[in-house]
């Protein structure tokens, strides 16, 4: 198991359903054969006989063509898929995209040409190891842009008041925004359950010993949550100031949380995640007077890991700082609904144009 | 930091490849990991010979390419190298400085039969 975090999966639970992974086979037009894996929450309707699902395809959606050149010599292209599967394979039609990778034969590993030694080939690579769940996270922002829902990644370390500070901020927004959340835990969904007494929809991930979200969970997560167009969607990450750093889920923001009752040197001591959030929360600022903590200290160390950060002190039991937040997370939305807007007025304008064209052919 | 889940991560996108190129084994993998990455070398190493087991990457050597962190000052404009995120500008002691370099975490190349 890992030496530093313990973290290994296998064991992840999405509202008490195993999620189960299979191998498909294609076979296209051309001829040419690949195989994806594909990940579905048990008893959930998935189709096998469709190629157009979405559950992410190969390594970020990436497949290598290989071609043969007029001299012998032979090669191939990685090419990345995005969003629906529909390409065309037909020789001639095929082009390279950006980042293709190319496999080169009779190449040693020093890339020296040694006839008459055996040799394994070289094959280039050149992905971020963090590939498939960017490729995952890009297909939850763009389902939740499409919907103009405002999503926010929540962190911390446990303890922190994360899920009081959340209650609070949904009883706040009662009657004025439509807010859904997931919850991320290593076991238990008791957290949800604390979400959903406020009668907001939240849904529960069990990482196992997983010690952060990923943008793959998130995504079947999302498939399950009862989400209103133009609402906000709230991500509580597991409790842990180092993993969830690494891991974009699709989100717009990450918001930070740290607690006057911990060090006020945590962003230097966990400087990732500090540089990775949009906005810090200095929470359960209520308790500053019992306590040394100095809040310029632990906003100076913030801005030094990450300048651009923003600062919000609150305190779930006072209230304080609750008005900026609540204005923050408004500004965003109204970010998310006029994107939407626009997107939507594109595609408006796009479709009177195509209509124009049909009716003067 | 989470060296299991990106060890895991080295695995797909190696299993994939070899669905797609046909190789069944893999000699060699070269890993660029940069020095601001948050990744530790020898953690990766102790994972990835965790993960490979039962694998086509079974007996595969992991070669680590170590990047540098290097950044550009705001202050004063000049290129700096970096040892951890929030360091200073080792010409004129500004923080923060704009980083550049050092926070790849890639599979680079295989060597494979």
């Amino acid at each position: 198991m890992c030496t530093t975090c313990g973290c290994g999966h296998g064991e992840t639970r999405i509202e008490g359903d195993a999620l189960h992974g299979h191998d498909h086979v294609h076979v296209h037009a051309d001829g040419t054969v690949h195989s994806h894996g594909h990940d579905h929450a048990h008893g959930e309707p998935h189709d096998h006989g469709s190629h157009e699902h979405d559950h992410g395809h190969g390594v970020a959606g990436q497949h290598e063509h290989p071609h043969v050149h007029a001299d012998g010599s032979t090669h191939s292209h990685a090419h990345v898929h995005q969003g629906a599967h529909a390409h065309d394979h037909a020789p001639g039609s095929f082009k390279p995209v950006e980042g293709h990778g190319h496999l080169h034969y009779g190449h040693g590993p020093a890339h020296t040409h040694a006839p008459g030694m055996s040799q394994g080939r070289m094959v280039q690579i050149e992905q971020d190891i963090l590939a498939k769940n960017n490729a995952y996270a890009k297909q939850n922002r763009e389902r939740l842009a499409e919907r103009g829902i405002f999503a926010l990644n929540l962190v911390s370390s446990p303890g922190s008041g994360k899920t009081t500070l959340l209650v609070k901020t949904i009883e706040a927004l009662k009657g004025k925004a439509t807010v859904a959340v997931i919850e991320g835990d290593q076991q238990t969904s008791q957290d949800a359950e604390r979400i959903r007494a406020t009668g907001a929809p939240a849904i529960q991930i069990n990482t196992g010993k997983g010690c952060h979200l990923d943008a793959h969970m998130v995504g079947h997560a999302l498939e399950k949550l009862p989400l209103a167009d133009e609402s906000l969607l709230m991500i509580e990450n597991v409790g842990n100031l180092v993993c969830p750093a690494a891991f974009d889920l699709g989100e717009a923001s990450k918001v930070v949380i740290l607690s006057v009752t911990e060090g006020e040197d945590k962003p230097i001591k966990y400087p990732d995640m500090f540089r990775a959030a949009r906005l810090m929360l200095l929470n359960k600022c209520d308790l500053l007077p019992h306590l040394t903590f100095s809040v310029d200290k632990a906003i100076e160390f913030a801005r030094r890991v990450n300048p651009d950060i923003e600062v919000i002190r609150t305190s779930s039991t006072s209230g304080e700082g609750f008005d900026a937040w609540l204005a923050w997370i408004e500004e965003g939305a109204a970010l998310a609904r006029s994107r939407r807007a626009v997107s939507v007025d594109v595609l408006k304008r796009r479709i009177a144009e195509l209509e124009q064209q049909l009716s003067t052919k | 930091m989470h060296e299991m889940s990106l060890a895991e991560g080295v695995l797909q996108l190696i299993e994939d490849a070899a669905r797609d190129q046909g190789f069944t084994a893999v000699r060699t993998v070269w890993v660029e990991i940069g020095q601001l990455s948050g990744v530790e070398p020898e953690a990766m190493a102790f994972c990835f010979d965790a993960v490979s087991r039962g694998t086509l990457l079974e007996g595969a050597r992991l070669e680590v390419v170590h990047v540098a962190g290097s950044g550009h000052c705001y202050e004063c404009g000049r290129d700096t190298e970096l040892q951890a995120v929030y360091d200073a500008c080792t010409h004129c002691g500004a923080v923060p400085v704009h980083i550049t370099g050092g926070t790849e975490m890639r599979v680079k190349e295989l060597e494979v039969d």
